[in-house]
C-alpha cells in the first residue's frame, strides 16, 4: 500500500483477517470526553479533534450530541463509528417519539441500549471502537453514566474517557462537590481540560462544552483555552544539571 | 522480486495527492495522475477525478481496485436515484452513499475518497471520506500519501470565500508541492471545477507547473546549454 501515513493503533484481536467482519483498528479517533453532574444538570467536554494515527488531521469534529430531548452523549475512539452510534440513536429516539404517548426515553434507558448495543457487538468480535459519555436530566433526577467498546459500564457523579481517566478523574475525585454552580462546573472542567491539553498528544486546543438541564441542551460554540508556559523551570531547564533534559 | 522494476504483482495503488476546496460559487477538485506497482508507475496521466453524476465528482487515493469499484457502485446508485427525484442528486447524498460502502466494508477496503460538486440547495459542498468511513463536511480537504506534505501549506494560505482563480491556482500549486516531495504522486495535474453553471476540466502538464527547490528549468538537451552565452558551461 502507498499510502504513506503513519499507521494507526494495530490491534489483532484474533489471527485471521479473512473474517467476514470485525473492526480491527480505528482509523479516525476523538480522545477524551469528561462529564460532571452538576447543582441543575450534567457538563460534558471534549475537544474538537479527529486524529488519524499521530497526525492532528481534523480539528472541527463535533464529539457532543444531543439525543432526544433529555441526554446528552459524548464519544472518544473512531468516528464513523460514532456517526454510525447516532443514526442507532436518532432512529430510537424517532420511534420512541412515534408513539406518541407522552412518554419519552431518559438518559438511564438510553444508556442502557447503548451498553446493549456495544457489549452485544463485543461478543461477536466486531466492536464500536467508541468510548461513550451519556448524561442528562429527567423528571429532576440528574444521570451520567459510561459504556465503552468491551462494554463495560457504570454510573458515576464525574466520568472521563481515555485520557481523562488518568488525568481528569483524580482532580474530580479532589474537588467535585454536590451543587457545583455552572461556573464552578465549567471551571473545573476546563481545568481538566487544560491538563489534557499539557498532556495528551492527541488534544488539540478547540473545545467545546455541553450543559443540560431540565429546561433542555446546549452545547457552546467552539472556544480554545489559554496556557501557561511562564515558569523559571521552563525558561532554563538544565541550569545546574548541564546536558539533561 | 527485482529490486529495479519493483514487485509488479503489487496492488495498483494511487500514492496519491487529491484535494478539494470550495470557493465563493462552488468546488475545486484536483489531483496528481500517478498509478504505481510498487516502485513501477504503472500509469502517468492516470484520471483520479471521476465523474459521479452530471454535478458530483469524486477524487480516488489509496487502492486503485478499490476506489474505481467504489465510485462505480456509487454512479450506479446515484443513476437511479436521480431517476427517482427526477433531479440532480445533491452533493451530500452522494457523500452519504460514499459511506455507506466504505463504512460497511472498512475490513476490505483501502481508499480515501473526496467527494465534490455544486446542487441549488447547498451550493459548493466538499466532504473527505477518509479510511474507516467517517464523513466529515469540510471547506476544503486533502488527502492521499501527498497530503501529508500539505498540512502546513494550507494552514498558512488558505482563507474562505475565495474566488474561482484564487482556489484553481491554489490547487494547482499544492499538487505541484505535493509531487515536488512525494515520490508516490506525480505526473500532470487536473482539476474539475464545478459550480452552477456546470463543470469544467482542466490539465497542466509539468512544463506548466511552477519550479520548487533544488528544481532546475527543463532543457532539450545539455548541447543547448554550451552553445549559449555561459563562459564555463563544462568545468572539470
Amino acid at each position: 500500500m502507498n499510502l504513506a501515513d503513519s499507521t494507526p493503533a494495530m490491534n489483532s484481536l484474533l489471527g485471521s483477517e479473512a473474517d467476514s467482519q470485525r473492526t480491527l483498528y480505528p482509523y479516525v479517533t476523538g480522545t477524551s470526553v469528561v462529564g460532571i453532574k452538576y447543582k441543575d444538570g450534567i457538563l460534558l467536554a471534549a475537544d474538537m479533534g479527529g486524529s488519524y494515527g499521530s497526525t492532528l488531521r481534523y480539528k472541527t469534529v463535533e464529539r457532543l450530541k444531543p439525543v432526544g430531548k433529555h441526554s446528552i452523549i459524548g464519544a472518544s475512539g473512531e468516528i464513523s463509528d460514532f456517526q454510525e452510534i447516532m443514526r442507532y440513536l436518532d432512529e430510537l429516539i424517532l420511534y420512541d417519539n412515534m408513539w406518541d404517548d407522552g412518554n419519552s426515553l431518559g438518559p438511564k434507558e438510553v444508556h442502557n441500549y447503548l451498553t446493549r448495543v456495544m457489549y452485544n457487538r463485543r461478543n461477536k468480535f466486531n466492536p464500536l471502537w467508541n468510548s461513550l459519555v451519556l448524561g442528562g436530566v429527567k423528571n429532576g433526577q440528574k444521570y451520567l453514566g459510561t459504556v465503552n467498546m468491551i462494554g463495560v459500564h457504570y454510573e458515576d457523579n464525574h466520568v472521563a474517557t481515555g485520557f481523562g481517566n488518568h488525568l481528569a478523574r483524580p482532580i474530580l475525585r479532589d474537588e467535585w462537590h454536590e451543587n457545583l454552580t455552572f461556573e464552578e462546573g465549567v471551571k473545573l472542567l476546563e481545568k481538566c481540560m487544560r491538563v489534557l491539553l499539557y498532556r495528551d498528544r492527541s488534544a488539540v486546543n478547540k473545545l467545546q462544552i455541553a450543559k443540560i438541564t431540565e429546561a433542555g441542551v446546549t452545547i457552546s460554540q467552539p472556544y480554545s483555552l489559554k496556557t501557561f508556559w511562564d515558569f523559571s523551570a521552563f525558561k532554563n531547564p538544565t541550569v545546574g544539571a548541564e546536558g539533561s533534559w | 522480486m527485482d529490486g529495479i522494476s519493483g514487485d509488479l504483482n503489487a496492488p495498483h495503488s494511487m500514492g496519491t495527492t487529491i484535494i478539494g476546496v470550495t470557493y465563493n460559487g462552488g468546488v475545486v477538485l484536483g489531483a496528481d495522475s500517478r498509478t504505481s506497482t510498487g516502485m513501477y508507475v504503472a500509469n502517468r496521466a492516470s484520471d483520479k477525478i471521476t465523474q459521479l453524476t452530471d454535478n458530483v465528482y469524486i477524487c480516488r487515493s489509496g487502492s486503485a481496485a478499490d476506489s474505481q469499484i467504489v465510485s462505480d457502485y456509487v454512479r450506479y446508485f446515484l443513476h437511479q436515484h436521480t431517476i427517482q427525484l427526477g433531479q440532480p442528486s445533491t452533493v451530500k447524498v452522494a457523500a452519504n452513499l460514499v459511506r455507506l460502502l466504505s463504512y460497511n466494508n472498512k475490513n476490505m477496503l483501502q481508499t480515501g475518497l473526496i467527494v465534490g460538486g455544486w446542487d441549488k440547495y447547498e451550493g459548493g459542498k466538499i466532504y473527505g471520506i477518509p479510511l474507516g468511513g467517517t464523513v466529515l463536511e469540510q471547506p476544503f480537504t486533502i488527502g492521499g500519501s501527498g497530503s501529508t506534505y500539505l498540512y502546513g501549506f494550507f494552514d498558512q494560505v488558505w482563507k474562505e470565500g475565495m474566488t474561482q482563480d484564487e482556489a484553481e491556482k491554489l490547487v494547482v500549486k499544492a499538487v505541484s508541492l505535493a509531487i515536488a516531495r512525494d515520490g508516490a504522486s506525480g505526473g500532470v495535474v487536473r482539476t474539475v471545477t464545478i459550480n452552477k453553471d456546470g463543470v469544467t476540466r482542466k490539465f497542466y502538464p509539468g512544463n506548466t507547473l511552477p519550479l520548487w527547490h533544488e528544481e532546475l528549468e527543463p532543457k532539450d538537451s545539455m548541447l543547448d546549454i554550451l552553445s549559449s552565452a555561459s563562459p564555463e558551461p563544462m568545468v572539470s
